[in-house]
């Protein structure tokens, strides 16, 4: 099939590009926005590593069609970033927490993460398993992620949410 | 340098921040996925369908043909221009390659390799060949590939083991005479692996007008550029390895020479960078990168008061079809093949088998992990028989702290511990005896609910005489690691390092000794990854090693460069070296503070002015150090004793978990660790690691299987199947600390980044078994499936 023309908001950015049919939104933002902090870890539907906001909810971007994503609002980790490139809160978080190793799953859990407290700005544990629970991680074992989360959540509410 | 232990360290020990984080929450690390240069070629692999097959024919015309095909590549062209890619064992008959030649030994091995304009298009390339197959029966079980009429996986080996070996150290036969009682068991640590997020990837470049391939990888082995050389058959200083690549994860398991073979092959073919990045089912399947899979069969022969005398061990491990440095992991455990205890002698007798599996790998705690889950299985049992505490059985066993260092009859002396200590702080930390009622009252309700106990010792530090015990050939007794601080005209400090990380906080590790040492804030301090042609003598972020080996590294660089700023200060302020004083980078006239050089005059004095240096001292202000592995060096003595690992640090584990009756699933309720890694060097780092491990190890324990039909068909080939653990199943794991450091390494520290996987599947069967025995119920094998324990409730329900 051939590629199609494109338009979506990235990152607060309209950006236009052509896609084939076949190629999936994770590895559009990846290749062809270069937006390479969203990673690739099964590419069917389980890890979470991919995770991207789509209109305002994580989903996995490597079950989602580049086509598909015409018209649609996305944000990637590079997103969460403050205009300046520096770290956003949840990513201070992150990093005060040691909320991460590798760094590989990070992306996804740190969207996870800000989508849920964009909806709930002080969750509970549950609140948050519930929320990271399509976010593998080998590296942690979880215990500083939900640390990160609880500590967003925090700053969160000090920032007025 | 700093006394061990001392109490007035400045930036170890203390939290501050990972300095890798900030690159990986904003999305900007360098992955191997992220390095894509112009004019890159894509590789897709067509795996075999069958475990065993003649392959009689290949027809890669119409795949050829295809618009935008680059190269196809079948293993004999391979064959023809590469050599056998290298294997820890001296098996000379059991030839491994990136793609098989003649014959296909398990389903997914790859048969050909497309390179591409994109991997799209090398995807449906592998639709258009066709490749004709003779299938023939395959061998899956170990235990009948033993025997003498089963199918033969290397016909040219002339059998399917690969290695058989024992070892007896101390007097068994009299010990097991002796025992007032002796008990037997069999217990399986199924196939599984560490299984990282990121799958292993490499992009290969050859440079024609350097002659130089240059690789990015996501790798974490020893020697592999000298293993690239070795295939490719091009000298050593031709390979150029990228170690500033971030890895997305390791432990252990990102092995990848046959794909980077098989890439670096495929770049200097077309003169283009290649890239080869395994899709998940290409690395479950057919990466080459399973764990140990290993069955147990021991004695046990201990007193009426629980003290345990002797054991008898046999360990079969099935390392699949290809073995690379896979059966190595039936010889590292010898160096606490003892565990924490004081038993007196051992009979040892490993054996590896191959099988139409995809490959071994190294995992994490590189094969101590089911040797550790045997171990607490057989000190449980001996409590079971006895009637005695689990707990108790542990206090009687365990090396004393006034016993160090102690010598297990392996030969390997552990360099220090407390392991009454700790354990008496993981009693504290669960509320041994509430944790206990808890378990009671829930089975007055009604629930299965056990509390499991198991400890664990973690050689750290790496050296590598136990390849010497398994093959002689194997004459290497260094395993060193080389850091270089330098410091610029305007006085900042950089460290170079020689190897890539995967998530340890390697950067902050040297940043912090160094910020130790030097007396700077270790914010201000960068630490790079060399190219290994730039790079020092260096292997790599294995045998958790590198709090020893680096740190070691990076402590005694900072002591050489220390030594050269004194020279130069005791030279231009006309004082003897023992008149001054340093602080922070200024160097003081002890007698008078008023005279003194600062850190900015002395480096640049070092930089610029030859004329104000001592003779005998070359410009410019850097140092390397060399750091070899504390102890050992030596080969085995004619008892095969020999000082295997140096550092020991220990931990002991405590979960609670109920197992629904119904339908045999075990939810973890709780779970408590205390554990002692001497000098801790980051506090979030280590808590990191112990709990990531234990996350791991519940993993195995519990979910993760890597299934074969008993025809050899791999069912286990995407994350549906091969279940790893998410935040739902991994409970929040509190952990305490104990700090007996070492008296070997810089500051005390040993090793950290494998106790929790060596401990979690242990401590977990062991709530499974403490849940089952009211039943009368037990169960020895890994992982242990909701399926199995609902099927053995059910089967064996004695109520
Ligand atoms: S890569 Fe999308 S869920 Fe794994
Ligand atoms: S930090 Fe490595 S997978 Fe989560």
């Amino acid at each position: 099939m051939k590629p199609r023309k494109i338009t979506l908001e990235v990152n607060g950015r309209v950006r236009s590009a052509t896609a084939e049919p076949r190629l999936t939104l994770l590895d559009f933002l990846r290749y062809a926005l270069n937006l390479t902090g969203t990673h690739m870890g099964c590419e069917h539907g389980v890890c979470g590593a991919c995770t991207v906001m789509f209109d305002g909810l994580a989903v996995r971007s490597c079950l989602i069609y580049a086509v598909q994503a015409d018209g649609h609002d996305v944000t990637t980790v590079e997103g969460l970033c403050n205009g300046d490139g520096t770290p956003g809160p949840i990513q201070e978080a992150f990093q005060d927490a040691h909320g991460l190793q590798c760094g590989y799953c990070t992306p996804g859990m740190l969207i996870s993460a800000q989508a849920l407290l964009q909806s709930t700005p002080d969750p509970s544990d549950d609140e948050i398993r519930e929320a990271l629970g399509g976010n593998l991680c080998r590296c942690t074992g979880y215990a500083q992620i939900i640390d990160a989360v609880r500590l967003a959540a925090v700053s969160f509410q000090g920032a007025g949410g | 340098m700093s006394e061990p232990g001392r109490s007035n360290l400045v930036h170890i020990s203390r939290k501050r921040r990972v300095k890798e984080d900030k690159r990986f929450v904003s999305g900007t690390g360098c992955y191997v996925q992220d390095v894509v240069p112009a004019g890159t070629k894509h590789v897709a692999v067509l795996p075999s369908p069958y475990p065993r097959a003649r392959i009689l024919s290949i027809d890669l015309e119409r795949a050829v043909a295809l618009d935008g095909v680059n190269a196809v590549v079948t293993g004999e062209e391979l064959a023809e221009h590469t050599a056998p890619l290298p294997q820890g064992l001296n098996l000379p008959n059991v030839v491994w390659r990136p793609l098989a030649v003649g014959m296909a030994r398990y389903a997914g091995e790859w048969v050909v390799a497309v390179a591409a304009d994109s991997v799209h298009i090398a995807e449906d390339a592998l639709d258009l060949i066709e490749v004709e197959y003779d299938p023939l029966p395959a061998i899956i079980d170990p235990e009948l590939a033993m025997s003498e009429d089963a199918p033969l996986v290397h016909p040219e080996h002339g059998s399917n083991i690969l290695y058989s070996g024992v070892f007896t150290w101390g007097p068994v036969a009299e010990d097991f005479e002796a025992a007032d009682h002796q008990l037997t068991f069999r217990a399986r640590w199924g196939r599984s692996s560490t299984v990282p997020i990121e799958t292993f990837g490499v992009l290969a470049a050859w440079r024609e007008g350097t002659d130089t391939l240059e690789i990015w990888a996501s790798i974490q082995m020893p020697k592999y550029a000298e293993q690239i050389a070795h295939a490719l058959r091009i000298p050593l200083n031709s390979v150029n390895v990228h170690n500033d690549v971030d890895v997305g994860g390791a432990y252990g398991v990102k092995r990848g020479i046959k794909h980077t073979v098989l890439a670096g092959y495929l770049s200097r073919k077309l003169g283009a960078p290649v890239r080869l990045i395994e899709d998940r089912l290409v690395n479950l399947a057919g990466g080459d990168a399973h764990g140990p899979d290993r069955i147990f069969d021991t004695e046990v022969a201990f007193t009426k008061e629980g003290i345990i005398t002797s054991l008898k061990i046999r360990a079969i491990d099935d390392a699949g079809a290809y073995p690379g440095r896979g059966p190595y992991q039936l010889a590292k455990p010898i160096t606490a093949i003892t565990g924490p205890y004081r038993i007196n002698s051992v009979h040892y007798e490993a054996i590896s088998i191959t099988t139409n599996k995809t490959g071994q790998v190294p995992v994490r705690g590189f094969g101590q992990a089911p040797t550790n889950f045997m171990l607490e299985t057989a000190v449980d049992k001996v409590a079971m028989q006895l009637g005695i505490d689990r707990l108790e059985v542990r206090r009687r066993n365990f090396i004393r702290s006034d016993e160090f260092p102690y010598t297990i009859p392996s030969g390997t002396a552990y360099d220090s511990g407390d392991y009454h200590a700790v354990l008496e702080k993981l009693l504290d930390l669960a509320d041994y005896d509430g944790l206990i009622q808890t378990r009671d009252q829930r089975r007055s309700e009604g629930m299965l609910a056990g509390v499991g106990i198991a400890t664990c010792l973690e050689p750290s530090g790496g050296n590598t005489m136990f390849e010497y015990l398994m093959n002689p050939a194997a004459e290497i007794t260094t395993f060193m690691e080389a850091c270089q601080v330098r410091v610029d005209a305007q006085g900042g400090i950089t460290a170079i390092m020689g190897t890539s990380g995967a998530g340890q906080g390697h950067e902050t590790l040297v940043a912090t000794i160094l910020g130790e040492e030097l007396e700077f804030d270790p914010e201000d301090i960068r630490v790079i990854h060399a190219d290994s042609l730039a790079g020092l003598p260096t292997l790599a972020p294995v045998a958790s090693r590198m709090a020893i080996m680096l740190g070691g590294a990076a402590a005694g660089a900072a002591q050489k460069l220390k030594d050269r700023v004194m020279r130069i200060a005791a030279h231009n302020l006309g004082i003897p070296i023992t008149g001054l004083e340093y602080s922070g980078g200024t160097v003081f006239d002890r007698a008078d503070h008023a005279r003194k050089l600062s850190w900015q005059e002395i480096c640049f004095i070092a930089h610029n002015q030859i004329h104000k240096i001592p003779e005998g001292l070359e410009p410019g202000l850097q140092a390397i150090h060399v750091f070899q592995v504390p102890g050992g060096g030596q080969l085995p003595d004619d008892q095969n004793r020999v000082q295997l690992y140096p550092c020991f640090a220990f931990q002991a584990h405590i979960p609670l978990i109920e197992i629904d009756p119904g339908t045999g699933k075990v939810t973890i309720v709780a779970y408590f660790i205390a554990h002692d890694c001497g000098t801790i060097i980051n506090p979030d780092i280590v808590r990191g690691m112990v709990i990531g491990g234990v996350a791991q190890g519940i993993g195995v324990a519990l979910y993760e299987k890597f299934a074969y039909t008993p025809d050899g068909q791999f069912i286990s080939g995407t994350f549906a199947d091969y279940v790893l653990p998410s935040v739902f199943e991994i409970p929040y794991v509190q952990v305490t600390e104990h700090c007996t450091p070492s008296p070997l390494t810089s500051h005390g520290q040993k090793g950290t980044g494998e106790g929790g996987y060596l401990g979690a599947p242990a401590a977990i069967a062991s709530a499974v078994n403490d849940a089952l025995a009211p039943r009368g119920l037990s169960l020895h094998e890994l992982p242990m499936a909701m399926a199995d324990i609902e099927e053995l409730l059910n089967g064996g329900d004695s109520i």
